[in-house]
């Protein structure tokens, strides 16, 4: 496209089919302690990931 | 819902409920400016736009109706429901143990008043903190990685237990078959050889306190009897990460003293930190550090201005991450986990010294939150639900907010200490979320065009 680059290779809905483990950190856990950012979360589902 | 802005230079397009990011041209952003709620479904309902031929701007248009045709702009929400919440039952699978309440220390934004928490000052003993263990072990069910941090006050006042409890949780985890990840929040002063080499050995993620330049830590930072830190920490930091394999950050807060803040990220950089966390103080309007409205052009201004710097120096090959900086467009958390956001309440919990369990570390010693206690085997199931049910899908602000599934609906305790309702945003706190979320994608937006 000429007037469009879209940086992700995928969309949430494709990224959050089998998801929802709950296997992940807590946000508030990783370095933060008063906020909340979700983003910069790790997922730790390796069978979603891997099936991407 | 599309979000289009103007970042370092970049002319870009969110689209929230997909999480699409989209660079686009100039007469592609006039479109969707002129258009923020959906493309017209024929082009002879789009203007003309002054300085782009016809046949430019009917091109665009039909990339963008490409796009949205593709799920990719104006998308619908992925899921509209949260996942079922039942107390007792859903598990709780993250832990703040609250192992001092003490501290060496005497910063000045301390939510925790010098640690004691409001409270008398009180380390907690090696039985509740395996009570707190058994505790989370028997609530996760379902679950096999847990987490538990070590917090205060400052954790090393109390390091014997911390490393008892490590032992126990360790032998205990197996009998369950689970993975419990230790972690620890500390500021630093008391670390020697000894406790270096036990958080490198044992704990996934080690959060050092440090507020950027020696000035700024020392008038924030005080020990007890008034004197600096900086000099005490900084190398004792250094020798922490310096082999250290598993996660760490070093992490400080601004204030309204130093709405300068990058410098004090770029003094942790200079000094060789890659990880670094910098974040906002949050304290009640009348105190003389906390942020003020006013001063959030300046604040907005400060994270461009690092943005541009983090782009430069990963140009460099000597770039850094910043915590909130920090996002990745592909292989990031799952819907259900950005609507959940901090989990605060359901699937986290704090415990104190006397092992009462609150919603969170901030919400210790708020008594009206408090959820049960660890000992008698209580947990107030209805104050539970009503954190679960606080969530970027029920929000009201949350549900029209464009980062939301960047934010994850923000934090309840702010909310709380704002405006006594735990799902009322606190609105500074979002409009430095929403910069962040800018920042974010403009500096993957920058490296896109770096790789290329
Ligand atoms: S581990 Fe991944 S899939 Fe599982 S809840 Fe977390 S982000 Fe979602
Ligand atoms: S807390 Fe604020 S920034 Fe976060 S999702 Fe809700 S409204 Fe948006
Ligand atoms: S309510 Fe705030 S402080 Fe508590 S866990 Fe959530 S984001 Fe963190």
């Amino acid at each position: 496209m000429k007037n469009v680059k879209t940086l992700n290779k995928t969309t949430y809905a494709k990224n959050s089919i089998g998801a929802g483990c709950g296997e992940c950190q807590a946000s508030c856990q990783s370095a933060c302690k008063t906020s909340c950012t979700v983003a910069n979360q790790k997922c730790e589902n390796k069978s979603k990931t891997e099936s991407k | 819902m599309v979000h289009i802005f103007c970042q370092n230079g970049y002319k870009l397009a969110l689209d929230s409920e997909s999480g699409a990011v989209h660079i686009l041209s100039d007469i592609a952003y006039s479109i969707l400016e002129k258009f923020p709620d959906g493309l017209p479904s024929s082009f002879d309902d789009v203007p003309e736009f002054e300085g782009f031929s016809k046949e430019d701007t009917k091109e665009a248009y039909e990339e963008l109706c490409q796009l949205r045709d593709d799920g990719a702009l104006f998308s619908e929400p992925v899921i509209t429901k949260p996942l079922k919440y039942t107390p007792g039952v859903s598990p709780i699978k993250s832990m703040c143990l609250h192992i001092s309440h003490d501290c060496n220390m005497r910063c000045r934004y301390c939510f925790a008043d010098g640690g004691d928490y409001k409270r008398a000052r009180g380390l907690m003993s090696y039985e509740c903190g395996c009570r707190a263990i058994d505790f989370l072990l028997e609530k996760s069910k379902g679950i096999k990685n847990l987490e538990l941090d070590f917090f205060g006050g400052e954790p090393l006042l109390n390091f014997d237990v911390v490393k008892k409890l490590v032992a126990y949780g360790r032998e205990k985890e197996k009998e369950y078959g689970k993975n419990i990840r230790f972690t620890i929040t500390t500021n630093g002063v008391l670390l020697d050889d000894e406790s270096i080499a036990f958080i490198n050995e044992h704990m996934s993620n080690a959060v050092l306190s440090i507020d950027g330049r020696r000035e700024v830590n020392d008038y924030m930072r005080p020990l007890a009897n008034g004197s600096g830190t900086y000099d005490k920490i900084l190398p004792l930091y250094k020798k922490l990460t310096k082999d250290r394999t598993m996660d760490w950050y070093v992490r400080g807060t601004y204030t309204r003293r130093n709405l300068d803040f990058v410098n004090d990220v770029l003094c942790l950089a200079d000094e060789g930190f890659a990880n670094i966390s910098v974040e906002p103080v949050v304290l009640p309007d009348e105190s003389e550090f906390a942020i003020r409205r006013e001063d959030l052009p300046t604040i907005y201004a400060e994270y461009d201005k690092l943005a541009e710097e983090m782009i430069k120096r990963e140009k460099e090959g000597r770039g850094f991450t910043f915590f909130h900086f920090m996002i990745d467009l592909d292989a990031g958390p799952c819907v259900y986990k950005r609507t959940k956001g901090c989990g605060c309440g359901s699937e986290y919990v704090a415990v104190t010294p006397k092992g009462d369990i609150y919603p969170c570390h901030q919400f210790v010693e708020h008594t009206e939150m408090k959820l049960g206690n660890i000992f008698d085997d209580t947990f107030n199931g209805e104050i539970a639900s009503e954190f679960a049910e606080c969530n970027i899908l029920t929000n009201e602000k949350c549900k029209e907010c464009w980062a939301r599934y960047f934010c994850g609906g923000g934090c309840c305790a702010n909310n709380y200490n704002f405006h006594k309702d735990i799902k009322e945003p606190y609105e500074i706190a979002c409009d430095l979320e929403k910069k962040r979320v800018e920042c974010a994608i403009a500096i993957k937006a920058a490296l896109a065009d770096i790789e290329e």
